[in-house]
Formats: C-alpha cells, structure tokens, sequence
C-alpha cells in the first residue's frame, strides 16, 4: 500500500514563500495530476515528494512513513524529469539497469528487470545506443524504462512531455496512461498543460501561486469549477466570463442592458445588486439547429460572428456580447462568412455565476 | 555557364589564399620546434655557420654527448627526467583532485561570499609567479624544502589550482542538475552520483584541466631555477642552463635536452586529447 501524504507542506525559499501549506491525500494505485500556470509551485511540490528540495515546514509520508528527512534513494521512488535526465555515458540498457546496479543486484536479476521494462517500452532494438542517438520520443521512453525497472512505490513525473512536439505528445500521453494501468502504481504527474491533466488525472490538483485552488476528478474541475481561475483554466477554448449585475426580476444585466436568466442552481446565492461574472462554456452556446438538443431552460442570443475556426466535426464560433469576446461552437458545421448574423442557444442549466469580487463559484446547494 | 566559372575561380581563388593564411601562422607556430629538433641532429659549426648550410649533415654527437659522462659534456639526463616526472605527475594529480572539488562545489552549491571567493582564486592568477620567487626562497630556505621534490610540487600545486577549478567548473556547469537528481533517486548516494556520473561526463574537462596543469609544471622554468639547486630536484628546463658556459652556449646539446623534454608532453597531449571530444553532456538531457 503506497499512499501518499502531504499535510500543511511548506516551502520558503529565503523569504519568499513557493509553497503555502498544502494538504493532499493520495491513494494507493492512484493517478494524481498537478496542474497550474508555470511558478504555482507544483514543481518545487514534485521535487519535495522526491526529497530533491526540503521541506521547510509540514510533512510528506510516503505509505505511511514519514520521509521528510529521508534522502531519494530511502524513498522508493522513481522520477522522470522533463529533459529526460539520461546519463548519456552509458548505454539504453546500462542507463535501464542502473538504479539495480547501484543496489548491487545479481547480474542475472538486473538482465530480466532490464529485458521486462524494455518489451513494455518497446525499446529492445535500441539497448545498445547512447542517448545521444536517440530520438526524443526514445529518450522519453528510455526515461520511463528507467523508472519502472526498479518497481518503486510512486512515479513522480516533471512535465515528461513539453519536449516533445504536438504528434509525439499526444502518442504519449497513450503510452503513459496504458503504463499506469499495466503497472498500477500511484503516479504523480506535473503539467501545466491541462489536456494532459484531463485526460491523463484520475484526480486533478489545480494549483496557484502556491495555493491548491481546487481537488477533484477531470470532469468534476470542468463541470463545478469552484472559481473563474478554475473555470478559464481548466477546458478549451476556456469559460467565457461576462460581467454582470443581479437584477430584481432574477436575471443578470450585462454591460450593454442585455439580460440572462440566473441559472437555478444560483438563484439562493445570489442578492439583487451584487456585481457577478455570467459563465459559460462554448459548448453550451450554438447557433439554432447546430447544436446538442438540451432540455432545460434555453436562452436565446442574436450574435454577429466575427471570426470562425473550422475543426472539423464542429466550429468554433468567435463573437462580441456585451462588450466581451466570447466563443461559441457549431456542430455539423457549414461555412460561416465572417460578419454574419446567428441566433445562438444558450444552455443556461449549465451556466456559472461567479461572485465578481471574491471569483468563487454562486451555488447554492 | 560564364558566371559560374569566375564564380567558381574566385573560389578556388580565395581557398588558396585561405591555405596560405594558415600555413602563414603554423609556420610561426612551428619554425621555432622544428629549428630545435632540426639543430638537435646536426654538428656545432653547422648550427654556427654565416652564411646558413643549407644541406644538413646528420649526426647523433649532441645526443650521444647528453648521455655521456660529465668529462664529454655530459648531463644527469635521466636525474632531471626523473624529477620531472615525479614533480609534474605529482602536482598535477593533486591539482587536479583539488581544483576538481573545487570546481564542482562553485559549480552547483550555493554559499556565502561564492563570487568573491571565485574572483579571488583569478586574482591570484593575475600575480606573476617570478615576482613570487624570493618570497618563496626565503620561506622555503627558512623551511628547509629548498631544493626537493615537495617544495617544487607545493609551488606548482598552488599555481594550478586556480585554473582548474575555472576550467572544471565551467564543465560541471554545463552538466543539467537532473543528472545528479536522476541518479541520486536511482539509489545513489551525493558522492556515488558524483563519481559513477558526473564524473564520467565531464571527463574531458578534467582531461583537459589535467593536460594544462602538467604542461604548467613540466615547462616552467622560472620559479624552478630559483627553487632548485642539485641534481636531486632539478627539473628539466632547469637542466637546459647546464649548457650554458661563462662564454659559449651549446646550442645543439640544449637542442637535444629540448627535444626530450618536448616528446614525453606531446605523447602526452595525444593520448590525452582522444578524450578532450566535446560533446559527451550531449544527448542525455534535451534542454
């Protein structure tokens, strides 16, 4: 059982505090996402779990033992950094046996460690190259060989894949989410990309300047954001936000005397008078006839549409209402002419409404 | 067709005046060894003669001279070597173990006073050693390491020092962190990560460091002449004055002492320079 622990975990860096006391519990097996824009200490979080930084202040236990004062090799983890950390002296398969060779392992256990890692990565052709030879996607996989060969209790993983380009990337992301269910181990995972996040987390950590803003499943971040940094963070094209004041008859007034019903699950938290952000998603507003049949309450918007990109299967739509641009998307997309007029539907069952001064999320349950 | 043949003359043009730009300054570069290993082989009056011979005779005299008794012009080539030897290898061994950790610790701790401690270790390159040599004398002579292996050793220590923490640490900097980081998870402890490696991948750095600090010791001459005395420390290019008389210069024995001295320091260098290949840190980190 490899649980992992974070309570009240501090970093100080002289008087500059990178992390502010973050609690975190991790489950066994469990495939942990932390993801946040670059300096939101997920990183230097990572590296204190790794026992690369100290801890200044809280506690880390990893299954149960409390490793703040442990170095990395007493702690049983593997880690495969950003810029792959090769040695690129050695060989695929010395950098493999490595970590074995250190521990002093027999010559025969290092080999069958080394031949099992490298069939999962498929890198058995490659055993005998330096680093220097290999590609990156190789380099990746050699970096991920490496860390499975000694079956640690936790993976920890520093953005693995901003090196890569937007193809190999993708191809992966697949790799790693098929290792972690092959192996089962618990991964943490850091990314400040949030595709990854979504479709790698069993749980995402949304973290900012030092903070955990929000704790939750991929889709529970992308349907309940707790505020509008969650909201525009997580999902893309990110939340459009429209500033807004609460009006006596239930609605909220935009900047330009345009009207939308608060959505009911809102209606006990807000007052009337109170500055709110309105916000919805573009895949909740679409043009009459191009979008998903929905069965709440629908609002409709007459829109021009300034912009739009073609993806495919849908279009997105981009557009100004209330002085904001807001993005919309059209399913089974037919040309659009910039400047054309749409009425558009929006789904208000799925909108937000954020408290404009403090930015957290109006619910009412 | 017409532009490509001028366009193509005028490189074959400025290729040619190119080699004559390089063999310019090899020729300065290499006209003054050539002209000490050329006199070691040929006769005193042939060395001396005005107008220049142009058609040199051959002849082993000087070399057959150098190893002969004290009566026949001789010299204790063999003592001189063998101080030589053991001095450069010695200092240089320890200069480089010195100047390595050194090196490594500017290149990836922090501490107090770091720059200052670094600019300093330049400045002391900056004195010249000569102005240093009756200083040394005094204390050494007061010490009583006048004339022996380790006081030459402890000179040639201090003087390396300096530079090869410099050169090292520029290496070791070129190493990503993560090296380290990744090794000291797979298991090993700061030390191991060091040696099994960051070591290994700044090899040639320390080849290098290496290379300068014994080509440092086994040519100087300054401090050297001042420190030694008797055949039991004196060093090779010490040994070169033993050709010079009150009147005369044996221009072709000093040639032939010189040429030994050359050919262990070049045997040396090409050893050494199989590892000097850049390019080791490349491909294990995409940075």
């Amino acid at each position: 059982m490899t649980e992992v622990t974070l309570s009240n975990v501090i970093k100080r860096y002289g008087v500059h505090q990178a992390v502010h006391g973050i609690d975190l519990d991790i489950e066994d097996g469990e495939f942990v996402v932390l993801v946040g824009p670059s300096g939101c200490g997920k990183s230097t979080t990572l590296r204190m779990i790794a026992g690369l930084e100290d801890i200044s202040g809280g506690e880390v236990s990893i299954g149960g033992r409390v490793v703040n004062d442990l170095p990395p090799r007493e702690r049983n983890i593997s880690m495969v950094f950003q810029n792959y950390a090769l040695y690129p002296h050695m060989s695929v398969r010395e950098n493999l046996g490595f970590s074995l060779h250190i521990a002093k392992r027999p010559a025969a256990e290092i080999k069958k460690a080394v031949d099992e890692a490298a069939a999962i990565l498929g890198l058995q052709e490659l055993m005998d190259r330096k680093p220097a030879a290999l590609s990156g996607g190789q380099r990746q996989r050699v970096a991920m060989g490496r860390a499975i060969v000694r079956h640690p209790d936790v993976f920890l993983f520093d953005e693995p894949l901003s090196n890569l380009d937007a193809k190999l990337r993708t191809q992966m992301r697949v790799e790693i989410k098929k290792l972690h269910q092959k192996v089962g181990n618990t991964i943490i995972y850091v990314t400040h990309d949030q595709v990854e996040a979504m479709t790698l987390a069993d749980r995402i950590v949304l973290m900012r300047d030092g903070h955990i803003i929000q704790v939750g499943t991929p889709l529970e971040l992308f349907n309940t954001p707790v505020n509008t940094f969650v909201a525009t963070f997580i999902g893309s094209p990110p939340m459009n936000l429209l500033d807004g004041v609460v009006t006596e008859n239930g609605n909220v007034r935009l900047g330009d005397g345009q009207e939308l019903p608060v959505p009911t699950a809102a209606r006990a938290g807000v007052h009337v008078g109170q500055q709110v952000r309105y916000g919805f998603r573009a895949d909740n507003l679409s043009p009459v006839g191009h979008g998903v049949a929905e069965d709440g309450d629908i609002a409709e918007i007459d829109l021009r549409i300034d912009l739009s990109e073609p993806l495919g299967t849908e279009t997105l739509l981009f557009a100004v209402l209330a002085g904001t641009e807001i993005q919309g998307k059209m399913l089974n997309p037919r040309p659009v002419t910039p400047g054309e007029r749409m009425t558009c539907r929006l789904a208000l069952e799925k909108a937000h409404i954020f408290d404009a001064e403090t930015t957290n999320v109006i619910r009412s349950s | 067709m017409d532009r490509n043949k001028t366009h193509r003359n005028r490189r074959r043009v400025l290729k040619g005046l190119h080699f004559f730009g390089l063999f310019l300054v090899m020729s300065i570069i290499c006209i003054p060894g050539l002209w000490i290993i050329l006199n070691s082989f040929r006769p005193t009056v042939e060395i001396m003669a005005k107008p220049p011979v142009w058609r040199p005779s051959f002849t082993l005299e000087h070399y057959r001279a150098m190893f002969g008794g004290a009566g026949q012009g001789g010299v204790p080539v063999f003592s001189y070597l063998w101080n030589s030897i053991v001095i450069s290898v010695t200092s240089t061994l320890i200069a480089v173990l010195i100047g390595m950790s050194g090196g490594y610790a500017f290149a990836r701790y922090r501490f107090k006073g770091k720059s200052g401690y670094f600019v300093g270790l330049m400045l002391f390159r900056a004195v010249p050693g000569v102005a240093l040599s009756l200083p040394l004398f005094i204390v050494f002579a007061k010490v009583g390491i006048i004339d022996t292996h380790f006081g030459l050793i402890l000179v040639y220590v201090a003087m390396n020092v300096p530079f090869t923490i410099w050169l090292t640490d520029g290496f070791f900097r070129q190493i990503p962190k993560e090296l380290h980081e990744a090794a000291e998870i797979d298991g090993c402890t700061r030390w191991q990560a060091f040696w099994k490696v960051e070591f290994p991948v700044a090899r040639s750095g320390v080849a290098s460091a290496a290379i300068f600090a014994f080509l440092t010791s086994w040519n100087e001459f300054a401090l050297a002449s001042q420190l030694t005395r008797s055949v039991d420390s004196k060093t090779m290019p010490v040994g070169l004055l033993d050709f010079t008389a009150e009147f005369t210069i044996n221009w072709g024995g000093m040639c032939a002492l010189a040429v030994l001295m050359i050919l262990p320091a070049l045997i040396l260098t090409f050893i050494v320079q199989k590892h000097l290949i850049a390019g080791l840190t490349f491909g294990g980190v995409k940075g």
